[in-house]
């Protein structure tokens, strides 16, 4: 059991997450996209997304410092643990309590703006459930154990069985040891990696940094016309050319 | 110098009856599909009034085209790049559905399948965006023929910039047309406002296309354009516009707007330009400087030194051919009557417009005159200063001048082809008091009323083009200091009309008012600067 759900889950959510973005993005350049909703409504997303985005910005830098770092780099730059803990906690609360504040306002638009609310795909739905779910977990876990219960240290667990992770020496019973929420939040998110080609979270990793460097204006040739590229290769045949005539 | 083609259109506003055959027509091509039931890639409005979408022409509110910074640099009005992204989750310049019109259709079924009643049944209005029942309360041509009143007219943000005595006035005074697609611009800020670089123009043709498959829909080229024409399809989540009808100029056949247009007032040509200087000229700092400035970036295609440096750049010779015999080279140059629209918003756009006379007429016949009579009507265009001013506000950034000239053309056409067709003696000081010979004014006239479609739409076909990409090495200017005077539009123009006059013959004093940027070498400010103020003061 707990290899299955610490082991095999997470190779498989990474597998899906891999290979599903690359089987997307060569099949369905044409699906890539935010799917914005702006055009229907403007006055609660210009608050609920930028709270959600920036916070999520913000709550993703605190994970890769929290489980990507190990507690002996930022020991060794000097960083006691009691400023770590202090830091990570003061400004995850925050963090998450935009994001989760964005995330509401968001979805009290999805359900009340008509127009917005008829947009709105069952992968959709499912995407909005993992994200509240896994932002529930993630809040409970900064706020209720390390405010109210004292404090648990995931930097001696969850950060290194991620880690192990990648060395391919898996170590899941550093997993198996952690609280009942802390696996939960791990699960979400899993699920949440393993769904994400398939969504609109895609353009996630199409965010446009390019922009600063480039000219402004972009000049294209026509090129010559290539039908049968890989992209529609499945939608369609191109049809043959009727038989020259003599 | 980087000599480029551009597919280009003209429309001659006199001939627009507002009947929308166009908008109609190019919907059933292109965007008869859901996602795109509100966009209009073309669209005829009422002018004066608030256009589609409304107001759009407010770049205070939507921030579209480009300004100047304070050091004189060319950038977005909504914003640097850094802005730009730092607003991507929520565009504060994005107008939404309501800004247009919500879309609906009605519900015919149940005028078929109601049960028997002692009434007629109707077909209820149905929103096209949430399928619910809706009130239809605005759309895209709402204020068609100055319908709604004062009240719908006060919001036109072009007559806001008039003063208040014209404000008052203008309704007992004029009415036109205005068709409108993208302007396939030189310097289209569309392109420039996309963060995936998905909008780019076609060097082969200047078309700008969006690419479908590289558009992530982060809507900001919706706001970058300042005439509205990117659409956000709501269902794909992809920005689309106006292609020029590529697949159809690519055969060498016009657009579906002009093949379809029923008053034959669209022109379809190539206009070859200099791309390098686009920048500058996009830049100058005067806003009323930017219609002689973009002339100055066209090029001359009679000029052999021009068709030189167009053979060496790999433009084939088709091509070339077909940019002397272009119908809209001739309008904006030759009889200087076609005006861009908007130039102020720096995107230098390249469908262009021949500006109405006949709110002019109308108002003469109004009072009793001859409204063909030379005197008579040159008399008007001076004293109805109120569609002048528009008409300037519309096409000039506000300077008369060149619309006067362009108006005063076209009355010096009717009164010199009513003499010819009344079989009375041909007076050529008509023709020769706007700049024009008799045989020109002739010739304009056969283009302007009765030209043929090969002489409408003068459109090489694509295939021809191809020789442009196989040559990109010969593009950079061996000419370059052989260039400069005589190779523009701008030049040719000079010469003829003694363009820098704003006052058609009347102040060639201003004439050092004007920029040729092409002309200046870097050195001497002579010729940037305006004289200090005359004595007799000009107007401007
Ligand atoms: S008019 Fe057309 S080319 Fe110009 S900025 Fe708008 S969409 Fe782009
Ligand atoms: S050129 Fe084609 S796409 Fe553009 S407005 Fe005309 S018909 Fe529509």
């Amino acid at each position: 059991m707990t290899r299955l759900l610490w082991v095999t889950v997470p190779y498989l959510a990474f597998t899906s997450l891999l290979l599903g973005h690359i089987w997307r993005y060569r099949h369905d350049q044409f699906g890539w996209t935010t799917r914005s909703s702006q055009l229907y409504e403007r006055r609660l997303l210009r608050w609920g997304s930028p709270l959600f985005h920036f916070g999520l910005l913000a709550v993703l830098g605190g994970h890769v410092l929290g489980i990507a770092v190990p507690a002996s780099w930022t020991a060794a730059l000097g960083v006691s643990e009691h400023a770590y803990h202090l830091l990570s906690v003061s400004v995850g609360t925050l963090s998450g309590l935009a994001t989760l504040a964005g995330l509401g306002i968001l979805l009290y638009r999805r359900s009340t703006v008509p127009a917005v609310r008829k947009a709105t795909t069952s992968i959709d739905k499912v995407m909005y459930l993992l994200l509240t779910a896994a932002l529930g977990t993630g809040m409970l876990n900064t706020v209720g154990s390390n405010l109210i219960g004292g404090g648990y240290d995931y930097r001696a667990t969850v950060s290194p069985w991620f880690r192990s992770l990648f060395t391919l020496h898996p170590h899941p019973e550093l997993m198996a040891a952690t609280p009942i929420s802390f696996q939960i939040h791990n699960l979400v998110v899993l699920t949440l990696l393993a769904i994400w080609p398939y969504t609109r979270l895609v353009h996630v990793f199409s965010a446009p940094l390019g922009y600063l460097t480039r000219p402004y204006i972009v000049y294209r040739s026509r090129g010559p016309a290539r039908p049968g590229a890989h992209r529609y290769a499945r939608a369609w045949e191109a049809s043959a050319p009727p038989p020259a005539r003599r | 110098m980087k000599i480029m083609p551009q597919l280009a259109m003209v429309m001659n506003l006199d001939k627009c009856i507002g009947c929308h055959t166009c908008s109609v027509t190019c919907k059933q091509a292109w965007t008869n599909r859901s996602g795109v039931e509100y966009a209009w890639f073309n669209n005829v409005e009422t002018r004066p009034g608030q256009g589609y979408p409304r107001r759009y022409e407010d770049q205070q509110r939507w921030k579209g085209g480009w300004t100047l910074t304070k050091r004189g640099r060319l950038t977005l009005r909504s914003g640097s790049r850094l802005t730009r992204l730092l607003n991507i989750f929520a565009n504060p310049d994005l107008p939404t559905v309501a800004d247009y019109y919500e879309p609906w259709t009605y519900d015919y079924q149940n005028l078929v399948s109601a049960p028997a009643m002692d009434t007629t049944p109707v077909a209820r209005p149905t929103s096209l965006i949430t399928g619910e029942d809706t009130a239809v309360t605005w759309g895209p041509n709402w204020d068609d023929d100055l319908g709604g009143g004062p009240e719908h007219l006060g919001g036109d943000p072009v007559l806001a910039t008039l003063s208040e005595q014209v404000k008052l006035e203008f309704e007992r005074t004029f009415m036109f047309y205005l068709p409108r697609i993208c302007e396939h611009c030189l310097n289209p800020s569309c392109a420039a406002s996309c963060p995936s670089g998905a909008i780019y123009k076609r060097s082969e043709d200047g078309i700008v296309l969006v690419d479908q498959d590289r558009c992530r829909g982060w809507r900001q080229c919706v706001t970058g354009c300042p005439y509205k024409k990117i659409y956000f399809n709501h269902r794909t989540g992809k920005a689309e516009k106006c292609t020029f009808c590529y697949p159809r100029v690519e055969v060498g056949i016009p657009t579906v707007c002009a093949e379809t247009c029923v008053g034959r007032l669209r022109y379809i040509g190539v206009v070859l330009y200099d791309a390098d200087a686009v920048l500058a000229a996009a830049s100058v700092p005067e806003e009323k400087d930017l219609y002689p400035a973009q002339l100055g970036v066209f090029l001359n295609p009679h000029d052999p030194r021009v068709v030189a440096q167009a053979e060496r750049a790999g433009i084939s010779q088709e091509w070339i051919e077909a940019a002397q015999a272009s119908p809209v080279y001739q309008l904006i140059v030759n009889y200087q009557v076609a005006l861009p629209l908007h130039p102020e918003y720096r995107t230098m756009p390249m469908v262009w417009y021949v500006p109405p006379l006949s709110p002019v007429v109308d108002a003469l016949a109004g009072t009793g005159h001859d409204g063909e009579d030379a005197g008579n009507l040159f008399g008007a265009i001076d004293t109805l200063r109120i569609p002048v001013e528009y008409l300037a506000e519309l096409f000039t950034a506000g300077d008369v001048g060149p619309v006067r000239a362009a108006l005063q053309r076209l009355a010096a056409m009717r009164a010199h082809m009513r003499r010819v067709n009344l079989g009375e003696p041909v007076a050529p000081e008509i023709a020769e008091s706007v700049r024009l010979t008799p045989k020109e004014i002739e010739a304009m006239y056969r283009l302007l009323a009765i030209a043929k479609y090969e002489h409408r739409y003068v459109i090489p076909s694509a295939a021809g083009s191809d020789a442009h990409r196989l040559d990109a090495l010969a593009t950079g200017c061996s000419l370059g200091s052989e260039g400069g005077p005589g190779m523009t539009a701008f030049d040719a123009m000079d010469d003829k009309f003694h363009l820098t006059d704003t006052n058609g013959a009347a102040a060639p004093a201003n004439k050092a008012r004007r920029i040729n940027l092409l002309n200046w070498d870097g050195k001497s400010t002579n010729g940037l600067f305006a004289p200090a103020p005359e004595t007799h003061g000009s107007p401007r």
